[in-house]
């Protein structure tokens, strides 16, 4: 493993979150309009809401990646002055895999740009095996299906420990067996007081998950405002 | 360089060196500018061998461009580029790291193929070894300014033509000064090193400041 420590307190005590009246915009219109939430170690929320409602957008925009235009995120625990981005892993709609290199090389480079703290990360090799995919950790990740590949980009979850999982439809392509295994994941990951924010459609397999709904109080809103 | 960079740079260049990567493509296209001009010019050595230095700068230049604009493309495709935002890594450091990599992969080979090149357009010893220590002055600014018009076109579809206009007039300084150091290098009124220090100074300008531009541009692509 590298010799990566940056930061003296240890990242992963991570307490609580709290959010309030946040505001994304995206293109000039408030996409997100007073949102807010809060957390505890090992919750878990999800986000819901019909195409458009800015479930993307909130969770871009908590994983740092969109402007916050108002309100504020509080963190709690010894991990106050990082921010939330380098706290958080973002499963997105894309896997962020080259397609070129294999799945083993995507994940080992991953482990050591996302990592902070070299303990409890799992080898590359053993998050492959975690999603059942330990077979194909040398094919180029170009020759994997649209599941497999999602299931690759799952694992960076368990390479690089990070205690807020930001996930964005995560179970887009899974089968219902890798859905069961990365339910059981999740709840290790709560568990073991890690947070989870999830957008999505389909269940998820979270037990009591506070929920935010988007689309309430949005009248105004197009269907084409949001990724 | 601390480990997740040294992990950027490898990616890099296995990436590069894979099918499709088009590690090569730079050298290759150099070569083929480079071979043309005599065809166009005719075979009056004498002439070549004044603009040899032009001529070679002038495709090191369309060369080093001609991959950049997928620099930060392929990463902003696949979610990637994401990822490094949410890295603690710095941004611009990332930036530097990925033109380090583009840089040894296609300026170096350019470098080295300029002297070889510069013999089929008759050009003296002196001026092969000043074209070639110009390139390798010159390459740096080259690349990281690229880069610049890269990460402002990365979300973009068709960003390469945009970007090379964008970009193109920016390199005209280093243009000059490299071709004025190879050129001073087999004689002329102008010392050698004139021209050259500016073209470094030109060079650790563009590594001092460029980082910073591309990573605002990566940050505010979406906003």
């Amino acid at each position: 493993m590298p010799q990566h420590q940056s930061r003296q307190p240890d990242p992963l005590n991570l307490k609580g979150i709290l959010a309030q009246c946040l505001r994304v915009e995206r293109g000039g219109r408030a996409i997100i309009r007073d949102i807010g939430f809060e957390l505890g170690a090992g919750e878990a929320l999800l986000v819901l809401g019909r195409n458009g409602a800015g479930k993307s957008t909130l969770l871009r925009a908590l994983a740092g990646l969109l402007p916050l235009r108002g309100g504020e995120i509080r963190l709690d625990g010894s991990a106050v002055g990082t921010p939330l981005a380098e706290l958080a892993h973002y499963v997105g709609h894309s896997d962020g895999l080259k397609a070129a290199l294999t799945a083993l090389e995507n994940l080992a480079f991953w482990s050591r740009m996302l990592s902070q703290a070299p303990d409890g990360a799992l080898s590359p090799q053993a998050a492959l095996q975690k999603v059942g995919l330990a077979r194909v950790g040398d094919f180029p990740v170009a020759y994997l299906s649209a599941g497999q590949k999602r299931r690759v980009a799952l694992a960076r979850l368990f390479v690089a420990p990070r205690p807020i999982w930001l996930l964005d439809e995560p179970a887009t392509a899974l089968d219902v067996g890798s859905q069961e295994v990365f339910a059981q994941s999740m709840a290790a990951h709560r568990a073991s007081g890690g947070f989870i924010i999830a957008a999505t459609h389909a269940p998820l397999g979270l037990v009591d998950a506070k929920e935010l709904r988007l689309d309430v109080a949005k009248p105004t809103q197009g269907m084409e405002s949001a990724a | 360089m601390n480990s997740p960079l040294a992990a950027l740079f490898w990616r890099e260049l296995r990436i590069a060196r894979s099918i499709g990567g088009g590690g090569a493509m730079g050298v290759v296209f150099f070569l083929i500018l480079v071979s043309l001009t005599p065809f166009a010019i005719g075979p009056d050595l004498n002439l070549l061998s004044r603009i040899g230095p032009a001529i070679l700068w002038i495709a090191a230049l369309l060369a080093t461009l001609l991959g950049l604009d997928r620099l930060f493309q392929g990463d902003a495709d696949d979610g990637s580029l994401d990822l490094f935002m949410m890295s603690s890594t710095p941004m611009e450091l990332v930036v530097l790291v990925k033109c380090a990599a583009h840089w040894t992969l296609t300026a170096l080979p350019l470098i080295a193929a300029a002297p070889l090149l510069g013999l089929t357009l008759g050009m003296e010893p002196a001026s092969l070894a000043g074209v070639a220590a110009s390139l390798f002055a010159g390459t740096p600014a080259l690349t990281l300014l690229g880069a610049i018009g890269a990460a402002l076109t990365a979300g973009l579809r068709r960003g390469g033509l945009l970007m090379a206009v964008l970009i193109l007039p920016l390199t005209t300084p280093i243009l000059i000064f490299g071709v004025a150091s190879a050129a001073a290098a087999s004689g002329g009124t102008v010392p050698f090193h004139t021209p050259f220090l500016i073209l470094c100074g030109l060079s650790l300008m563009a590594i001092a400041g460029a980082p910073f531009a591309a990573a605002a541009a990566l940050r505010a692509r979406e906003a």
